[in-house]
């Protein structure tokens, strides 16, 4: 906790509900592929993590190291557009890849509900 | 200049990994950008227009207002004690045709929690997606068609 003692009590707490808002939406989302019941079901989870989870997690960070340098950080925030970018692709084709699997082996188009 | 857009994003995102407006590093972001933006070029991907920038605007800021809202849905749906809930398919026919409509609204549906986009089929241009709180299939298809299809359609086409 050494560096993190350079920042004002209300830059601290800011941060600090940013950085649990967004465990807490990554959380429910890692939650949500245990819980959810079925592969397509599954998918819809993780995109919690990738979308308000990194978006609060980079908001820490930036204000966080912000005030710490005394000057706007911005680079973190090129994780959050390139997550952004590429979490789509990536679950676009685990569903494509399962959608194909179903057709494959039950030969019908619609995968069943 | 061959795909000014993307060469402005790269040379963007190079200045703010390098924190510095110093004439060098801009020479060398420059040049980066546009040797990329060239070879992207030479991939024979076809021009990106867009038509209508402040529509653009306005979509992305209403994408980010959907994107905080069905975060909220699905973190209830995920945290409910035995949700009683129905997923399902929805095929949806489209009016865009524009590849870069069709890439933003695939970005736009998948990264929204609670939708996915499935599959295209591009010879009758039907898209499915997969919805996790599936209550009506003709609100679904209205909402994409109008809150999305739509606006592409007269950024893109």
């Amino acid at each position: 906790m050494n560096h993190l003692d350079g920042l004002p009590p209300w830059a601290a707490v800011l941060v600090g509900v940013l950085v649990l808002l967004g465990a807490g939406f990554a959380f429910i989302g890692s939650l949500g592929l245990v819980r959810l019941r079925d592969f397509y079901k599954r998918v819809h989870a993780p995109t919690l993590g990738s979308t308000l989870g990194t978006f609060f997690m980079v908001a820490a960070s930036v204000v966080c190291f912000s005030i710490l340098q005394g000057r706007p950080v911005l680079p973190v925030i090129l994780i959050g557009v390139f997550l952004t970018l590429t979490t789509p692709i990536t679950l676009m084709l685990l569903v494509r890849a399962a959608l194909y699997r179903h057709r494959v082996e039950d030969g019908r188009q619609m995968p069943p509900r | 200049m061959p795909h000014p857009l993307m060469a402005g994003f790269l040379l963007l995102a190079w200045l703010l990994l390098q924190q510095s407006l110093a004439p060098g590093t801009l020479l060398a972001g420059l040049a980066i950008a546009l040797g990329l933006a060239w070879a992207f070029g030479k991939l024979r991907a076809p021009p990106a227009r867009v038509r209508n920038v402040p529509l653009m605007v306005r979509l992305l800021l209403r994408v980010i207002g959907d994107i905080v809202r069905s975060n909220l849905a699905v973190a209830g749906i995920v945290l409910r004690r035995r949700g009683r809930f129905v997923s399902g398919f929805v095929q949806i026919p489209l009016e865009l045709t524009d590849p870069y409509g069709l890439a933003a609204l695939a970005c736009i549906i998948t990264s929204t929690p609670g939708t996915i986009w499935v599959d295209h089929d591009s010879r009758r241009n039907v898209l499915m997606i997969h919805v996790l709180d599936l209550v009506d299939e003709s609100i679904w298809i209205d909402t994409i068609k109008r809150r999305y299809e739509q606006p592409l359609k007269e950024i893109f086409q």
